[in-house]
Protein backbone atom coordinates (compact mmCIF):
# COMPACT_ATOMS: atom_id res chain seq x y z
CA UNK A 1 0.00 0.00 0.00
CA UNK A 2 1.28 3.47 -0.52
CA UNK A 3 -0.39 5.83 1.76
CA UNK A 4 0.37 10.08 1.08
CA UNK A 5 -0.02 11.57 4.31
CA UNK A 6 -1.02 15.47 4.11
CA UNK A 7 1.78 15.80 1.37
CA UNK A 8 3.36 19.50 1.03
CA UNK A 9 5.98 19.76 -1.37
CA UNK A 10 7.51 23.65 -1.83
CA UNK A 11 10.35 24.64 -4.41
CA UNK A 12 12.97 27.55 -4.06
CA UNK A 13 12.05 29.65 -7.49
CA UNK A 14 13.67 32.15 -8.37
CA UNK A 15 11.93 35.73 -8.61
CA UNK A 16 8.93 33.65 -7.48
CA UNK A 17 10.05 33.30 -4.04
CA UNK A 18 8.54 29.73 -2.49
CA UNK A 19 6.21 28.11 -4.30
CA UNK A 20 4.13 25.28 -3.13
CA UNK A 21 3.80 22.27 -5.90
CA UNK A 22 1.58 19.86 -3.68
CA UNK A 23 -0.26 21.57 -0.59
CA UNK A 24 -1.52 18.87 1.87
CA UNK A 25 -2.55 16.19 -0.35
CA UNK A 26 -3.63 12.63 1.28
CA UNK A 27 -4.05 9.49 -0.50
CA UNK A 28 -3.89 5.72 -0.19
CA UNK A 29 -3.15 3.35 -3.27
CA UNK A 30 -4.03 -0.08 -2.65
CA UNK A 31 -1.44 -2.97 -4.37
CA UNK A 32 -3.39 -4.12 -7.75
CA UNK A 33 -4.61 -1.02 -8.06
CA UNK A 34 -5.20 1.45 -10.92
CA UNK A 35 -5.25 4.73 -10.13
CA UNK A 36 -5.25 8.04 -13.04
CA UNK A 37 -3.94 11.07 -12.01
CA UNK A 38 -4.94 14.44 -13.95
CA UNK A 39 -4.67 17.98 -14.24
CA UNK A 40 -2.70 20.67 -16.03
CA UNK A 41 0.66 21.23 -16.17
CA UNK A 42 1.70 22.79 -13.07
CA UNK A 43 -1.02 21.23 -11.00
CA UNK A 44 1.06 19.45 -9.02
CA UNK A 45 0.94 15.82 -10.61
CA UNK A 46 4.14 15.12 -11.50
CA UNK A 47 5.79 16.28 -8.46
CA UNK A 48 3.25 14.09 -6.35
CA UNK A 49 4.08 11.23 -8.78
CA UNK A 50 8.40 12.08 -8.00
CA UNK A 51 7.73 11.64 -4.20
CA UNK A 52 6.56 7.73 -4.77
CA UNK A 53 9.44 6.71 -4.83
CA UNK A 54 11.87 9.44 -3.21
CA UNK A 55 12.93 11.36 -6.26
CA UNK A 56 11.59 14.13 -4.13
CA UNK A 57 11.22 14.02 -1.01
CA UNK A 58 8.09 15.86 1.26
CA UNK A 59 8.53 19.74 2.71
CA UNK A 60 5.94 18.64 5.03
CA UNK A 61 3.64 15.63 5.75
CA UNK A 62 4.67 11.97 4.56
CA UNK A 63 4.81 9.05 2.13
CA UNK A 64 4.97 5.71 3.05
CA UNK A 65 5.41 2.99 0.91
CA UNK A 66 4.27 -0.62 2.35
CA UNK A 67 5.28 1.14 5.42
CA UNK A 68 8.61 2.39 4.57
CA UNK A 69 8.79 6.40 4.66
CA UNK A 70 10.61 7.70 1.91
CA UNK A 71 12.60 10.48 4.52
CA UNK A 72 14.63 7.98 6.15
CA UNK A 73 17.61 7.41 3.91
CA UNK A 74 18.10 3.66 4.95
CA UNK A 75 14.26 3.12 2.74
CA UNK A 76 15.35 4.75 -0.32
CA UNK A 77 16.87 1.67 -2.26
CA UNK A 78 14.52 -0.88 -1.31
CA UNK A 79 11.89 1.91 -1.75
CA UNK A 80 12.65 2.39 -5.46
CA UNK A 81 13.03 -1.17 -6.20
CA UNK A 82 9.61 -1.44 -4.99
CA UNK A 83 8.10 1.59 -7.20
CA UNK A 84 9.23 1.89 -10.39
CA UNK A 85 8.73 5.13 -12.57
CA UNK A 86 8.80 5.45 -16.07
CA UNK A 87 8.82 9.31 -17.56
CA UNK A 88 7.57 11.19 -20.36
CA UNK A 89 10.59 11.37 -23.10
CA UNK A 90 11.62 7.68 -24.37
CA UNK A 91 14.93 9.15 -25.57
CA UNK A 92 16.23 10.00 -21.69
CA UNK A 93 15.61 6.72 -20.75
CA UNK A 94 17.31 4.28 -22.66
CA UNK A 95 20.83 3.76 -21.88
CA UNK A 96 22.50 0.50 -23.38
CA UNK A 97 23.38 -0.80 -26.99
CA UNK A 98 20.40 -3.35 -27.15
CA UNK A 99 17.16 -3.32 -26.10
CA UNK A 100 18.16 -6.51 -23.52
CA UNK A 101 21.19 -4.69 -22.53
CA UNK A 102 18.99 -2.19 -21.33
CA UNK A 103 16.36 -4.10 -19.63
CA UNK A 104 19.23 -5.83 -18.02
CA UNK A 105 20.57 -2.58 -16.61
CA UNK A 106 18.68 -2.54 -13.11
CA UNK A 107 19.00 -6.01 -12.35
CA UNK A 108 22.66 -6.46 -13.31
CA UNK A 109 22.87 -3.25 -10.21
CA UNK A 110 21.15 -5.67 -8.00
CA UNK A 111 23.94 -8.06 -8.16
CA UNK A 112 22.06 -10.86 -9.10
CA UNK A 113 23.58 -13.92 -10.71
CA UNK A 114 23.61 -13.64 -14.56
CA UNK A 115 21.02 -16.72 -15.13
CA UNK A 116 18.67 -14.69 -13.10
CA UNK A 117 18.79 -12.00 -14.82
CA UNK A 118 18.54 -14.03 -18.35
CA UNK A 119 14.92 -14.97 -16.96
CA UNK A 120 14.02 -11.75 -15.60
CA UNK A 121 15.24 -9.81 -18.70
CA UNK A 122 13.38 -12.67 -20.95
CA UNK A 123 10.62 -12.50 -18.85
CA UNK A 124 10.04 -8.68 -18.80
CA UNK A 125 10.07 -8.20 -22.87
CA UNK A 126 7.36 -10.62 -22.92
CA UNK A 127 5.47 -9.07 -20.65
CA UNK A 128 5.51 -5.93 -22.84
CA UNK A 129 6.04 -8.05 -25.88
CA UNK A 130 8.63 -7.12 -27.20
CA UNK A 131 11.05 -9.85 -27.23
CA UNK A 132 11.36 -10.74 -31.01
CA UNK A 133 13.37 -7.13 -30.83
CA UNK A 134 16.03 -8.29 -27.89
CA UNK A 135 18.60 -7.51 -30.37
CA UNK A 136 17.82 -4.29 -31.59
CA UNK A 137 19.14 -0.83 -31.18
CA UNK A 138 16.80 1.13 -28.86
CA UNK A 139 17.37 3.78 -31.36
CA UNK A 140 15.98 2.68 -34.16
CA UNK A 141 12.34 1.56 -32.39
CA UNK A 142 9.33 4.07 -32.63
CA UNK A 143 8.67 5.83 -29.84
CA UNK A 144 5.78 3.63 -28.32
CA UNK A 145 8.31 0.96 -28.98
CA UNK A 146 10.74 2.84 -26.58
CA UNK A 147 8.42 3.00 -23.98
CA UNK A 148 7.68 -0.63 -23.56
CA UNK A 149 11.38 -1.02 -23.85
CA UNK A 150 11.65 1.51 -20.88
CA UNK A 151 8.48 -0.14 -18.89
CA UNK A 152 10.13 -3.38 -19.53
CA UNK A 153 12.87 -2.05 -17.41
CA UNK A 154 11.50 -1.09 -14.64
CA UNK A 155 9.26 -4.49 -14.81
CA UNK A 156 12.88 -6.40 -14.67
CA UNK A 157 13.46 -5.07 -11.04
CA UNK A 158 10.26 -6.66 -9.79
CA UNK A 159 8.52 -3.93 -8.63
CA UNK A 160 4.80 -4.03 -6.94
CA UNK A 161 3.96 -0.46 -8.37
CA UNK A 162 4.84 1.59 -11.91
CA UNK A 163 4.09 5.47 -11.65
CA UNK A 164 3.89 6.62 -14.91
CA UNK A 165 4.69 10.44 -15.34
CA UNK A 166 2.90 11.20 -18.45
CA UNK A 167 4.17 8.18 -20.47
CA UNK A 168 2.08 8.98 -23.66
CA UNK A 169 2.31 12.75 -24.26
CA UNK A 170 5.47 12.33 -26.96
CA UNK A 171 3.53 9.26 -28.41
CA UNK A 172 1.61 9.12 -31.73
CA UNK A 173 -1.70 7.54 -31.53
CA UNK A 174 -0.27 4.07 -32.51
CA UNK A 175 2.22 4.46 -29.65
CA UNK A 176 -0.34 5.45 -27.23
CA UNK A 177 -2.50 2.55 -27.72
CA UNK A 178 0.56 0.14 -27.43
CA UNK A 179 1.66 1.34 -24.44
CA UNK A 180 -2.00 1.86 -22.96
CA UNK A 181 -2.30 -1.66 -23.55
CA UNK A 182 0.96 -2.77 -22.15
CA UNK A 183 0.14 -1.11 -18.68
CA UNK A 184 -3.27 -2.53 -18.73
CA UNK A 185 -2.18 -5.57 -19.22
CA UNK A 186 0.67 -5.37 -16.71
CA UNK A 187 -2.28 -4.25 -14.18
CA UNK A 188 -5.11 -6.46 -14.83
CA UNK A 189 -3.09 -10.07 -15.47
CA UNK A 190 0.08 -9.34 -13.12
CA UNK A 191 -1.43 -7.48 -10.65
CA UNK A 192 0.75 -5.00 -10.79
CA UNK A 193 -0.19 -1.22 -8.98
CA UNK A 194 -0.51 1.36 -11.19
CA UNK A 195 0.05 5.01 -10.77
CA UNK A 196 -0.71 6.74 -14.32
CA UNK A 197 -0.09 10.13 -14.63
CA UNK A 198 -1.64 11.92 -17.80
CA UNK A 199 -3.46 14.72 -19.97
CA UNK A 200 -5.56 12.68 -22.21
CA UNK A 201 -9.05 11.95 -20.46
CA UNK A 202 -9.28 8.41 -22.76
CA UNK A 203 -6.18 6.99 -21.09
CA UNK A 204 -8.11 7.50 -17.46
CA UNK A 205 -11.58 5.65 -18.35
CA UNK A 206 -10.45 2.12 -17.66
CA UNK A 207 -8.78 2.88 -14.43
CA UNK A 208 -10.06 2.05 -10.96
CA UNK A 209 -9.96 5.65 -9.75
CA UNK A 210 -9.72 8.87 -10.84
CA UNK A 211 -7.89 11.97 -9.38
CA UNK A 212 -7.93 15.52 -10.60
CA UNK A 213 -5.56 18.01 -9.41
CA UNK A 214 -5.61 21.79 -9.36
CA UNK A 215 -3.28 24.21 -7.81
CA UNK A 216 -1.61 21.68 -5.87
CA UNK A 217 -4.61 20.25 -4.27
CA UNK A 218 -6.90 17.13 -5.01
CA UNK A 219 -10.20 19.02 -6.87
CA UNK A 220 -11.66 15.68 -7.58
CA UNK A 221 -11.66 11.87 -6.91
CA UNK A 222 -13.69 8.76 -8.04
CA UNK A 223 -14.98 6.31 -10.31
CA UNK A 224 -14.38 7.12 -13.81
CA UNK A 225 -17.96 7.31 -14.26
CA UNK A 226 -18.29 9.49 -11.29
CA UNK A 227 -15.85 12.14 -12.30
CA UNK A 228 -16.27 12.25 -15.55
CA UNK A 229 -20.27 12.63 -15.09
CA UNK A 230 -19.06 16.42 -13.40
CA UNK A 231 -18.97 17.84 -17.26
CA UNK A 232 -19.42 21.52 -15.99
CA UNK A 233 -17.05 21.80 -13.36
CA UNK A 234 -14.14 20.22 -15.49
CA UNK A 235 -14.85 22.39 -18.09
CA UNK A 236 -14.76 24.95 -15.83
CA UNK A 237 -11.07 23.18 -15.19
CA UNK A 238 -10.28 23.35 -19.15
CA UNK A 239 -10.33 19.72 -18.90
CA UNK A 240 -11.33 17.57 -21.84
CA UNK A 241 -14.27 15.72 -20.72
CA UNK A 242 -15.02 12.42 -22.86
CA UNK A 243 -16.62 13.32 -25.99
CA UNK A 244 -19.61 11.18 -25.37
CA UNK A 245 -20.25 12.58 -22.01
CA UNK A 246 -20.39 15.76 -22.72
CA UNK A 247 -22.51 14.62 -25.87
CA UNK A 248 -24.76 12.93 -22.57
CA UNK A 249 -24.70 16.58 -20.60
CA UNK A 250 -26.10 18.52 -24.21
CA UNK A 251 -28.52 15.97 -24.85
CA UNK A 252 -29.88 16.09 -21.42
CA UNK A 253 -30.22 19.90 -21.21
CA UNK A 254 -32.31 19.22 -24.33
CA UNK A 255 -34.98 17.27 -22.56
CA UNK A 256 -33.70 14.05 -23.59
CA UNK A 257 -33.38 11.39 -20.82
CA UNK A 258 -29.98 9.95 -21.36
CA UNK A 259 -27.69 8.48 -18.02
CA UNK A 260 -25.26 11.79 -17.34
CA UNK A 261 -22.18 9.17 -16.95
CA UNK A 262 -21.80 7.58 -20.73
CA UNK A 263 -18.31 6.97 -21.93
CA UNK A 264 -18.26 5.05 -24.67
CA UNK A 265 -19.89 5.57 -28.54
CA UNK A 266 -21.26 1.86 -27.63
CA UNK A 267 -22.98 2.68 -24.69
CA UNK A 268 -24.12 6.05 -26.06
CA UNK A 269 -25.79 3.93 -29.11
CA UNK A 270 -27.25 1.67 -26.27
CA UNK A 271 -28.93 4.72 -24.38
CA UNK A 272 -30.29 6.37 -27.64
CA UNK A 273 -32.11 3.01 -29.55
CA UNK A 274 -32.56 1.16 -26.27
CA UNK B 1 1.06 40.52 -52.17
CA UNK B 2 -1.22 36.73 -51.72
CA UNK B 3 1.11 33.82 -52.50
CA UNK B 4 0.07 30.15 -53.74
CA UNK B 5 1.83 27.19 -53.72
CA UNK B 6 2.20 24.49 -56.14
CA UNK B 7 3.77 20.84 -55.51
CA UNK B 8 4.30 19.37 -58.87
CA UNK B 9 4.60 16.06 -59.21
CA UNK B 10 7.09 15.55 -56.38
CA UNK B 11 8.72 12.51 -54.97
CA UNK B 12 10.93 12.63 -52.17
CA UNK B 13 13.63 9.56 -52.25
CA UNK B 14 15.95 8.64 -49.09
CA UNK B 15 18.56 6.77 -49.51
CA UNK B 16 18.24 6.46 -52.97
CA UNK B 17 20.23 3.49 -54.27
CA UNK B 18 20.97 1.43 -51.63
CA UNK B 19 18.76 -1.37 -49.90
CA UNK B 20 17.14 1.42 -47.30
CA UNK B 21 15.31 3.32 -50.53
CA UNK B 22 12.44 4.93 -49.16
CA UNK B 23 10.07 6.56 -51.12
CA UNK B 24 9.11 9.09 -48.40
CA UNK B 25 6.79 11.15 -51.03
CA UNK B 26 4.91 9.29 -54.21
CA UNK B 27 4.36 11.43 -57.34
CA UNK B 28 2.30 14.61 -54.87
CA UNK B 29 0.11 17.35 -57.20
CA UNK B 30 -0.94 20.22 -54.56
CA UNK B 31 -2.17 23.62 -54.92
CA UNK B 32 -2.89 25.53 -51.32
CA UNK B 33 -4.14 29.09 -52.02
CA UNK B 34 -3.46 31.97 -50.10
CA UNK B 35 -5.72 32.29 -47.14
CA UNK B 36 -6.66 28.39 -46.95
CA UNK B 37 -6.06 27.12 -43.31
CA UNK B 38 -5.46 23.21 -44.37
CA UNK B 39 -4.86 20.66 -41.58
CA UNK B 40 -2.61 17.75 -42.75
CA UNK B 41 -2.99 14.30 -40.88
CA UNK B 42 -1.75 10.95 -41.52
CA UNK B 43 -0.16 8.34 -39.17
CA UNK B 44 3.41 8.61 -38.53
CA UNK B 45 5.44 7.71 -41.45
CA UNK B 46 3.34 8.69 -43.97
CA UNK B 47 5.15 11.00 -45.19
CA UNK B 48 3.84 14.65 -43.78
CA UNK B 49 6.67 15.74 -42.13
CA UNK B 50 8.56 15.60 -44.96
CA UNK B 51 6.04 16.80 -46.92
CA UNK B 52 6.37 19.95 -45.27
CA UNK B 53 9.95 20.45 -44.94
CA UNK B 54 9.45 20.37 -48.91
CA UNK B 55 7.41 23.71 -48.88
CA UNK B 56 10.11 26.25 -47.60
CA UNK B 57 12.64 24.19 -49.12
CA UNK B 58 13.97 22.50 -46.38
CA UNK B 59 14.27 19.57 -48.32
CA UNK B 60 14.51 19.55 -52.03
CA UNK B 61 12.48 17.45 -54.44
CA UNK B 62 13.84 14.17 -55.68
CA UNK B 63 11.58 14.70 -58.68
CA UNK B 64 9.37 17.16 -59.28
CA UNK B 65 9.04 20.96 -57.94
CA UNK B 66 7.57 23.29 -55.83
CA UNK B 67 6.80 27.28 -56.30
CA UNK B 68 6.39 29.60 -53.69
CA UNK B 69 4.22 32.53 -55.24
CA UNK B 70 6.91 33.28 -58.39
CA UNK B 71 10.07 31.52 -56.79
CA UNK B 72 10.81 27.49 -57.35
CA UNK B 73 13.30 25.43 -54.99
CA UNK B 74 15.02 24.20 -57.69
CA UNK B 75 16.08 26.65 -60.22
CA UNK B 76 18.26 29.29 -58.03
CA UNK B 77 20.38 28.65 -54.97
CA UNK B 78 19.40 32.47 -54.00
CA UNK B 79 15.39 31.60 -54.39
CA UNK B 80 15.42 29.48 -51.19
CA UNK B 81 16.42 31.96 -48.93
CA UNK B 82 13.31 34.36 -49.97
CA UNK B 83 11.10 31.24 -49.43
CA UNK B 84 11.92 30.66 -46.02
CA UNK B 85 11.23 34.16 -45.46
CA UNK B 86 8.08 33.73 -47.04
CA UNK B 87 7.41 30.22 -45.51
CA UNK B 88 7.42 29.44 -41.72
CA UNK B 89 8.40 26.45 -40.55
CA UNK B 90 7.59 25.78 -36.82
CA UNK B 91 9.31 21.95 -35.85
CA UNK B 92 8.00 19.39 -33.49
CA UNK B 93 8.90 20.33 -30.21
CA UNK B 94 10.33 23.59 -31.32
CA UNK B 95 11.21 24.76 -27.60
CA UNK B 96 14.15 22.73 -27.82
CA UNK B 97 15.45 25.09 -30.50
CA UNK B 98 15.60 28.07 -28.23
CA UNK B 99 18.95 29.13 -27.35
CA UNK B 100 19.62 32.52 -26.47
CA UNK B 101 19.86 34.29 -22.95
CA UNK B 102 16.19 36.51 -23.12
CA UNK B 103 13.22 35.45 -24.84
CA UNK B 104 13.48 38.89 -26.26
CA UNK B 105 17.30 38.20 -28.43
CA UNK B 106 15.45 34.69 -29.04
CA UNK B 107 12.71 36.55 -30.78
CA UNK B 108 14.61 38.63 -32.06
CA UNK B 109 17.58 36.74 -34.20
CA UNK B 110 15.46 36.17 -37.30
CA UNK B 111 14.52 39.40 -37.83
CA UNK B 112 18.67 40.40 -36.79
CA UNK B 113 19.55 38.01 -39.70
CA UNK B 114 17.56 39.72 -42.41
CA UNK B 115 19.42 42.99 -41.69
CA UNK B 116 16.64 44.86 -40.64
CA UNK B 117 16.55 48.30 -38.22
CA UNK B 118 16.85 47.80 -34.59
CA UNK B 119 13.55 50.01 -34.94
CA UNK B 120 11.71 47.81 -36.74
CA UNK B 121 13.04 44.24 -35.08
CA UNK B 122 11.41 46.09 -32.28
CA UNK B 123 8.27 46.33 -34.23
CA UNK B 124 8.39 42.65 -35.11
CA UNK B 125 9.53 40.99 -31.97
CA UNK B 126 6.59 43.36 -30.30
CA UNK B 127 4.36 41.67 -32.96
CA UNK B 128 5.30 38.91 -32.40
CA UNK B 129 5.16 38.03 -28.98
CA UNK B 130 1.85 39.54 -28.24
CA UNK B 131 0.03 37.22 -31.00
CA UNK B 132 1.39 34.44 -29.49
CA UNK B 133 -0.36 35.75 -26.12
CA UNK B 134 2.71 36.61 -23.85
CA UNK B 135 2.76 40.14 -22.35
CA UNK B 136 5.99 41.24 -23.81
CA UNK B 137 7.09 43.20 -20.28
CA UNK B 138 6.61 40.26 -18.16
CA UNK B 139 8.36 38.03 -20.41
CA UNK B 140 11.26 39.50 -22.66
CA UNK B 141 13.87 39.90 -20.30
CA UNK B 142 13.57 36.35 -18.88
CA UNK B 143 15.55 33.17 -20.02
CA UNK B 144 13.46 31.49 -22.09
CA UNK B 145 14.17 28.37 -20.19
CA UNK B 146 13.00 29.71 -17.41
CA UNK B 147 9.57 29.37 -18.84
CA UNK B 148 6.56 26.79 -18.51
CA UNK B 149 6.36 24.31 -21.23
CA UNK B 150 3.60 26.11 -23.35
CA UNK B 151 5.08 29.32 -23.14
CA UNK B 152 8.12 28.48 -24.16
CA UNK B 153 6.59 26.96 -27.29
CA UNK B 154 4.76 29.76 -27.86
CA UNK B 155 7.95 32.02 -27.72
CA UNK B 156 9.40 29.29 -30.30
CA UNK B 157 6.56 30.48 -32.94
CA UNK B 158 6.96 34.11 -31.89
CA UNK B 159 10.71 33.61 -33.51
CA UNK B 160 9.20 32.68 -36.74
CA UNK B 161 6.20 34.90 -36.97
CA UNK B 162 9.23 37.63 -36.38
CA UNK B 163 10.22 36.86 -39.69
CA UNK B 164 6.45 38.15 -40.96
CA UNK B 165 5.88 34.96 -43.34
CA UNK B 166 2.68 34.52 -45.83
CA UNK B 167 2.49 30.86 -45.01
CA UNK B 168 2.68 29.24 -41.52
CA UNK B 169 3.15 25.56 -41.12
CA UNK B 170 3.09 24.23 -37.75
CA UNK B 171 4.61 20.41 -37.18
CA UNK B 172 2.21 18.92 -34.25
CA UNK B 173 1.93 22.48 -32.54
CA UNK B 174 0.23 20.60 -29.77
CA UNK B 175 2.38 17.72 -28.98
CA UNK B 176 3.01 17.51 -25.00
CA UNK B 177 1.11 20.45 -24.43
CA UNK B 178 -1.66 20.05 -21.44
CA UNK B 179 -5.37 20.62 -22.74
CA UNK B 180 -5.44 24.27 -21.60
CA UNK B 181 -2.01 24.92 -23.23
CA UNK B 182 -3.22 22.68 -26.54
CA UNK B 183 -6.45 25.10 -26.92
CA UNK B 184 -4.85 28.55 -26.05
CA UNK B 185 -2.20 27.77 -29.10
CA UNK B 186 -4.94 26.71 -31.19
CA UNK B 187 -7.14 29.56 -30.81
CA UNK B 188 -3.92 31.85 -31.24
CA UNK B 189 -3.19 30.17 -34.42
CA UNK B 190 -6.87 30.71 -35.76
CA UNK B 191 -6.58 34.23 -34.48
CA UNK B 192 -3.68 34.57 -36.87
CA UNK B 193 -5.41 33.11 -39.67
CA UNK B 194 -8.17 35.37 -39.30
CA UNK B 195 -6.65 39.17 -38.55
CA UNK B 196 -3.24 38.28 -40.67
CA UNK B 197 -4.63 36.52 -43.36
CA UNK B 198 -1.79 34.21 -43.69
CA UNK B 199 -1.71 30.72 -45.22
CA UNK B 200 -1.89 28.19 -42.19
CA UNK B 201 -0.80 24.80 -42.17
CA UNK B 202 -1.93 22.76 -39.30
CA UNK B 203 0.17 19.14 -38.94
CA UNK B 204 -1.53 17.37 -36.54
CA UNK B 205 -2.94 13.71 -34.72
CA UNK B 206 -5.76 15.28 -33.30
CA UNK B 207 -8.58 15.05 -35.34
CA UNK B 208 -10.96 16.71 -33.42
CA UNK B 209 -8.52 19.55 -34.00
CA UNK B 210 -8.26 19.86 -37.65
CA UNK B 211 -12.34 19.51 -37.88
CA UNK B 212 -12.09 22.32 -35.61
CA UNK B 213 -10.26 24.51 -37.27
CA UNK B 214 -9.33 23.90 -40.73
CA UNK B 215 -11.49 24.79 -43.83
CA UNK B 216 -9.67 22.01 -45.75
CA UNK B 217 -8.25 18.46 -44.98
CA UNK B 218 -5.42 16.55 -46.41
CA UNK B 219 -4.95 12.75 -45.83
CA UNK B 220 -1.91 11.34 -46.53
CA UNK B 221 -0.89 7.31 -46.75
CA UNK B 222 2.79 5.89 -47.88
CA UNK B 223 4.19 9.05 -49.17
CA UNK B 224 0.50 9.85 -51.27
CA UNK B 225 -2.10 12.33 -51.04
CA UNK B 226 -5.44 10.46 -50.67
CA UNK B 227 -7.86 12.27 -49.44
CA UNK B 228 -8.69 16.24 -49.93
CA UNK B 229 -11.38 17.89 -49.50
CA UNK B 230 -13.45 20.30 -46.46
CA UNK B 231 -13.58 18.22 -43.21
CA UNK B 232 -16.80 17.99 -43.15
CA UNK B 233 -16.47 15.20 -46.87
CA UNK B 234 -13.12 14.02 -45.60
CA UNK B 235 -14.48 13.07 -42.15
CA UNK B 236 -17.54 11.83 -42.94
CA UNK B 237 -15.24 8.97 -45.23
CA UNK B 238 -15.11 7.12 -41.35
CA UNK B 239 -14.70 3.35 -42.96
CA UNK B 240 -12.08 4.52 -44.99
CA UNK B 241 -10.13 6.65 -41.97
CA UNK B 242 -9.81 3.71 -40.04
CA UNK B 243 -8.67 1.36 -42.52
CA UNK B 244 -5.74 3.29 -43.32
CA UNK B 245 -5.49 3.49 -39.56
CA UNK B 246 -6.47 7.08 -38.72
CA UNK B 247 -8.76 7.66 -36.36
CA UNK B 248 -12.19 9.87 -36.68
CA UNK B 249 -13.68 12.54 -34.44
CA UNK B 250 -15.79 9.99 -32.37
CA UNK B 251 -19.04 12.12 -32.95
CA UNK B 252 -18.40 10.54 -36.56
CA UNK B 253 -18.46 7.37 -35.41
CA UNK B 254 -21.91 7.56 -33.44
CA UNK B 255 -23.41 8.90 -36.11
CA UNK B 256 -22.25 6.12 -38.63
CA UNK B 257 -23.56 3.67 -36.04
CA UNK B 258 -26.70 5.55 -35.42
CA UNK B 259 -27.14 5.39 -39.71
CA UNK B 260 -26.32 2.09 -39.70
CA UNK B 261 -29.16 0.93 -37.41
CA UNK B 262 -31.89 2.55 -39.22
CA UNK B 263 -31.81 6.11 -37.86
CA UNK B 264 -32.38 9.05 -40.55
CA UNK B 265 -29.24 11.30 -39.18
CA UNK B 266 -26.39 13.16 -40.80
CA UNK B 267 -22.86 11.64 -40.33
CA UNK B 268 -21.05 14.87 -41.77
CA UNK B 269 -20.54 16.67 -38.36
CA UNK B 270 -17.32 17.47 -36.43
CA UNK B 271 -18.33 18.75 -33.17
CA UNK B 272 -20.13 17.58 -30.19
CA UNK B 273 -22.56 20.54 -30.28
CA UNK B 274 -23.11 19.43 -34.32
CA UNK B 275 -24.22 15.91 -33.07
CA UNK B 276 -26.41 16.97 -30.35
CA UNK B 277 -28.13 19.58 -32.51
CA UNK B 278 -28.59 16.63 -34.60
CA UNK B 279 -29.63 14.05 -32.27
CA UNK B 280 -32.00 16.32 -30.43
CA UNK B 281 -33.64 17.86 -33.76
CA UNK B 282 -34.18 14.23 -34.93
CA UNK B 283 -35.97 13.40 -31.31
CA UNK B 284 -38.40 16.49 -31.18
CA UNK B 285 -39.38 15.51 -35.07
CA UNK B 286 -39.92 12.11 -33.72
CA UNK B 287 -41.80 12.80 -30.77
CA UNK B 288 -44.03 15.44 -32.79
CA UNK B 289 -45.22 13.32 -35.42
Amino acid sequence: MIQVIALEHSYQGGEAGTVKAVNGVSLTIEKGEFVAIIGHNGSGKSTLAKHLNGLLLPTGGQVLIDGLDTLNPENIWDIRRRVGMVFQNPDNQLVATTVEEDVAFGPENLGLPSPEIRNRVDEALELVRMSEFKNKEPHLLSGGQKQRVAIAGVIAMRPDYLVLDEPTAMLDPQGRQEVMATVLRLNKEEGLGVVHITHYMDEAVNADRVIVMENGEIELEGKPREVFAQVSRLKKLRMDVPQMTELASLLRQGGLAVPEDVLTVEEMVKCLCG
Amino acid sequence: MPMRIVVEKVSYIYKKGTPFETRALDDINLTIEPGEFVGLIGHTGSGKSTLVQHLNGLLLPSEGNIWVGDLDVLSDKGNLKKIRQRVGLVFQYPEHQLFEETVYDDVAFGPKNLGLSPEEIDVRVREALTMVGLDIDSVKDRSPFALSGGQMRRVAIAGVLAMGPQVLILDEPTAGLDPKGRDEILEQIAAMHRSLGITVVLVSHNMEDVARYANRVLVMHRGKVVMDGPPRQVFARTKELQSIGLGVPLVGILMERLKELGYNLRTDVLTVEEAGKEILDWWRDRNNA
